[in-house]
């Protein structure tokens, strides 16, 4: 068995004149959770539309547990399940009824369908919601039905498309556990998020997406290794400046020589400032 | 048998919504026929037409027709146009290992439902009414089911295309709202000039109105129009290769 079970290779995807996707290269190995960050528009949902077949795409190949995407959409398909960004239950529908049709899309035996069901739904604490119209519930809840749906067909990777945009902090907590819950039970979660701290708190790798490119891809600590171990954080002008070096030493000999600046702080270097050092733009402000 | 299983899967929560909102439906199915057939029938006009029967009788296999459209059309565009735009869970059955072709026929499954239960309540009250005149065939149930299949596939198409649910409501007064009234389902085709008549053939709706009106009146009309059935077959087969080639390409 391939220790990745996704390899995307020279992935180009074009709309009209503007180039989504521009030779992304990635290699997800298997049973790890890994976080696909990037700012809006830098194509991590195009990223993901395309190996769920949602989008198609212009050159490149795309790899899930072994299966060529072009060449076996169907294995393909049944090896990975999608959490979408914006909820996509159906609405005129109860929980259950969404939960049956997404297991009956897989064809899904009716015993083993209702087993599945009433086991993930006790797993995500839903079993009293299962009867009730999905827009009962909130967020949160949504989000826990939509990945059990996603859960039924058993598959090898779980994507999961910024599951707790829109959350507020106690959903979002809630939703990390659940991430960390499948991640323990063996399954390799992609994970795309805003949220640095979500990648920093539950990622093993993270993958830095811009311009339709991987700019960056290792471990969290690895990367801030690479920027610098120590950040200084400071206001010059009326404007928030960042340097970062390998040692303490050093970021406060920096600090003995500053003039005329203000609020400054050493403090250990974080995801964001990886991010903002590699695409020269806070998380969610390019277009 | 993985086809049909397919099928079935894709138009089960269809089902489901129907069943969850079964009388509602019921009553809106059913109300504006009634309404055409009072209106039309008994109201503007009354008397025997040029084949023989009395416009009741002529008048309720175009009802039937014209709810044929109505019901399937607008049930398949109005869930689907909803599932892809709104919900995003038609994205969700398209990222499921099933055949495109299982989800063009299932999707339509809604449409065709709802459509034989409203021409079939509208034309058990046209049998009561006219019970001498009217006739139940195998031939009438065919050409009613051809009709709510090939007006569900339009409905999918048209749900496919728009952009949004006022483009739906473009397509619905720019298509459907004229062929509602012109092709045949009040008047006989053949009484307009044939500058019309040549662009009223060229609509679904037209071969389905005579394809009915023949089924249901066999003594008035005794020869039935199979090309009309073959072309409105031939509409069917197209609007599901065009479905399918909007989901291949990914063009929805």
């Amino acid at each position: 068995m391939d220790d990745d079970i996704i390899i995307i290779t020279d992935l180009v995807k074009k709309f009209g004149d503007k180039t989504a996707l521009d030779g992304l290269d990635l290699r997800v190995h298997r049973g790890e959770l890994f976080g696909f960050l990037g700012p809006n528009g830098a194509g991590k949902t195009t990223t993901v539309r395309c190996i769920a077949t949602l989008t198609n795409y212009d050159s490149g190949t795309i790899i899930v547990d072994g299966v060529d995407l072009k060449k076996n959409q169907t294995a393909a398909k049944n090896r990975m399940g999608v959490i979408q960004q914006q909820i996509s239950l159906d609405k005129d529908l109860t929980i259950r009824e969404n939960m049956i049709s997404h297991a009956m899309y897989h064809l899904i035996p009716k015993k083993e369908r209702d087993e599945r069901i009433k086991e993930l739904s006790d797993y995500f604490d839903l079993g009293e919601y299962l009867d009730k119209p999905v827009d009962s519930l909130s967020g949160g809840w949504k989000k826990r039905a939509a990945i059990v749906c996603a859960m039924l067909h058993e598959p090898a990777v779980l994507f999961l498309d910024e599951p707790t945009s829109g959350l507020d902090i106690n959903a979002r907590r809630l939703l990390w556990d659940v991430v960390k819950s499948l991640h323990a039970k063996g399954t390799t979660v992609f994970l795309t998020t805003h949220y640095i701290e979500e990648a920093e708190a539950l990622c093993d790798r993270v993958g830095i997406i811009n311009k339709g490119k991987i700019i960056a891809l290792d471990e969290p600590k690895k990367l801030c290794e690479n920027v610098g171990n120590v950040a200084v954080e400071y206001m010059d002008e009326g404007k928030t400046r960042y340097r970062y070096f390998k040692t303490d030493e050093e970021a406060k000999e920096f600090v003995s020589n500053l003039n005329n600046v203000s609020n400054v702080t050493i403090r250990a270097t974080n995801l964001e400032d990886v991010f903002v050092e590699m695409t020269g733009s806070s998380v969610g402000s390019q277009k | 048998m993985t086809f049909l299983k397919e099928v079935y899967a894709v138009a089960w929560g269809d089902m489901r919504f129907l069943r969850h909102n079964f009388l509602s439906i019921l009553i809106m199915s059913i109300m504006s026929p009634i309404l055409y057939l009072v209106a039309f029938g008994y109201g503007l006009r009354s008397g025997s037409t040029d084949i023989g029967v009395s416009y009741v009788a002529f008048v309720i296999p175009g009802i039937v027709a014209l709810s044929s459209l109505s019901s399937a059309f607008s049930s398949t565009s109005t869930r689907m146009n909803v599932q892809r735009l709104y919900y995003k869970s038609f994205d969700e059955m398209m990222m499921c290992p099933l055949s495109l072709s299982a989800i063009v026929v299932g999707k339509c499954m809604l449409g065709l439902v709802r459509g034989l239960v409203s021409c079939g309540l509208l034309y058990a009250i046209g049998l009561c009414l006219q019970p001498e005149e009217l006739v139940l065939s195998p031939l009438f149930v065919l050409c009613v089911v051809c009709s709510c299949m090939v007006f569900s596939l339009l409905g999918m198409s048209a749900a496919l295309l728009a952009k949004s649910h006022q483009s739906m409501g473009t397509f619905s007064s720019l298509i459907i709202l004229p062929m509602t009234f012109l092709c045949g389902t009040f008047f006989s085709v053949s009484s307009l000039n044939p500058i019309f008549q040549a662009i009223l053939y060229c609509l679904p709706l037209t071969h389905a109105s005579e394809c009915i009106r023949a089924a249901a009146l066999p003594g008035a009309i005794p020869e039935f129009p199979w090309i009309s059935l073959v072309v409105l077959l031939a509409f069917g087969v197209a609007f599901f290769i065009l479905n399918h080639h909007l989901l291949k390409t990914r063009k929805v």
